[in-house]
């Protein structure tokens, strides 16, 4: 049976590990190439990177990242943050990455998923979805550059378009739950799971343990991530497994 | 010595890690007089069948793949790599595989018997379940591995070394002489999947020595 999987999810400006809360402060909290082993060891099942620079210089330390990274790692991983064309998949998965996320420049320019997948193939290529609720729309709205614009596609709307157009799979962040520790949205999982038919990555709100156990049963998702709780050990992923273990969902 | 094979298809870097990790000497090519030299071939890919067998065709590799397979050479595929061993797939239309293992790549339904709808790919961890004895399995117990794969293989159960189960029983591990697939990711399947790399790697070692 296909288990949950749970994915630490690293931030990295300028080659460090860092974790925004609702994406404006940000602290430091290590090195990329020893928390990914160290999560390897804890049973983590994947890993993602969000490169979060702002220059040119930082965005191209991510490249050495991924290639120490993927020297060092027996467990897949995902590169996403500031890759805007086929080029830069390439760059990204030639240095060692299994899986590229799109975000903004999926929205400016849907087509490059259907060329990243043409390219690589749909497993190669997750779309990253920043949502936030907008009682206008009724429903959520999907936001680019961080979280800061907002666009004019609701969340399922573009959701579907990216899996039409090949994406593989669909990491979706909600905005307004992230960095609050108060757990995953569920109705905004469970909404997207259910409307794709690629495997969707519950993201943003993680506090505890339970928190994943809703995301998996309630939420539908099929694995879901998490930062900070797992970056200043507020739990780890083994103690998170062995209690999803202990509530019947199947983890590795 | 590993030869792998470069068709301009597949994550040729992460599989050469892999088996750099295990201490094992590779090499990458798309020359057939070149990778003619290694005793143990593994043929890794991603991306869609027809693809990859009209590259393996333009370079020759086809041939050279039969050929080594022919004079006892050991071949394994991974992934893509794994499919491409069988007669045909359904992706993007009827295409000619390698046919040095019976059967047929065809898609997940998506549906389950009882109209549920289920995710494909298959992605993720699944666990393995052990068919029949095999060198690739020999002394490793049943544990998870990683797949990301739309299409499976349809074979004879007696090619089929370990199973996975996703809606229907997914071959993981097959076999046939000296020519194994894989249809997870050994090189991405933690201590599991360098075990069964290092059981590769023993085969090959000893027709080294032979």
């Amino acid at each position: 049976m296909l288990t949950k999987r749970i994915i630490p999810c690293l931030d990295v400006k300028d080659g460090r590990v860092v974790k925004g809360i609702q994406f404006v402060s940000l602290r430091d909290a290590g090195d990329p190439v020893e928390l990914a082993a160290f999560y390897d060891q804890e049973g983590a099942d994947e890993l993602v990177f969000l490169d979060i620079s702002a220059s040119h210089e930082g965005r191209e330390t991510i490249v050495d990242v991924v290639q120490a990274v993927a020297g060092s790692l027996a467990i897949p991983f995902t590169v996403g943050g500031g890759i805007n064309s086929l080029a830069d998949m390439k760059k990204i998965l030639r240095a060692g990455a299994d899986k590229v996320s799109l975000n903004t420049a999926a929205v400016l320019r849907p087509d490059l998923i259907n060329e990243g997948s043409e390219y690589f193939g749909a497993q190669c290529i997750v779309v990253a979805i920043d949502a936030r609720y907008d009682e206008e729309l009724g429903s959520w709205r999907v936001y680019t550059h961080g979280g800061r614009k907002p666009t004019e596609w609701e969340v399922i709307d573009w959701a579907k378009e990216a899996v039409s157009r090949g994406a593989g799979e669909i990491l979706l962040t909600s905005m307004d739950c992230d960095g609050e520790k108060q757990g995953f949205n569920i109705a905004l999982t469970k909404a997207v799971s259910e409307a794709v038919s690629v495997p969707v990555i519950a993201s943003g709100g993680a506090g505890n343990a339970e928190h994943f156990q809703v995301a998996f049963e309630e939420g539908k998702a099929d694995a879901a991530l998490a930062a900070s709780i797992f970056h200043y050990k507020e739990t780890s992923v083994k103690e998170v497994k062995a209690f999803l273990k202990q509530q019947g969902v199947v983890v590795r | 010595m590993i030869g792998i094979v470069d068709y301009g298809m597949g994550n040729l870097f992460s599989v050469s890690k892999g088996l750099e990790r295990l201490g094992a000497d590779s090499f990458i090519s798309d020359d057939p007089k070149e990778l003619s030299k290694s005793k143990g071939i593994i043929l890794p890919g991603v991306g869609s069948f027809r693809d990859a067998m009209s590259l393996l065709e333009k370079q020759k590799l086809d041939k050279f793949l039969r050929e080594h397979v022919a004079d006892g050479g050991y071949l394994l595929g991974i992934c893509l790599g794994m499919q491409l061993l069988f007669d045909e797939s359904e992706e993007n239309g009827p295409a000619k595989g390698l046919s040095l293992i019976p059967g047929k790549v065809v898609r997940f339904k998506g549906v389950d018997a009882n109209d549920q709808v289920y995710k494909v790919p298959h992605m993720g961890w699944n666990r393995l379940e052990f068919k029949h004895a095999s060198p690739v399995n020999e002394g490793l117990e049943e544990e998870h591995v990683y797949f990301v794969h739309s299409y499976y293989v349809d074979t004879d159960e007696s090619f089929i070394t370990a199973s996975a189960t996703y809606d229907v029983e997914v071959p993981a591990i097959v076999g046939k002489g000296n020519v194994f697939g894989m249809q997870f990711h050994p090189e991405k399947s933690g201590k599991m999947g360098m075990s069964l790399l290092r059981n590769y790697l023993s085969l090959v070692e000893g027709k080294e020595r032979a």
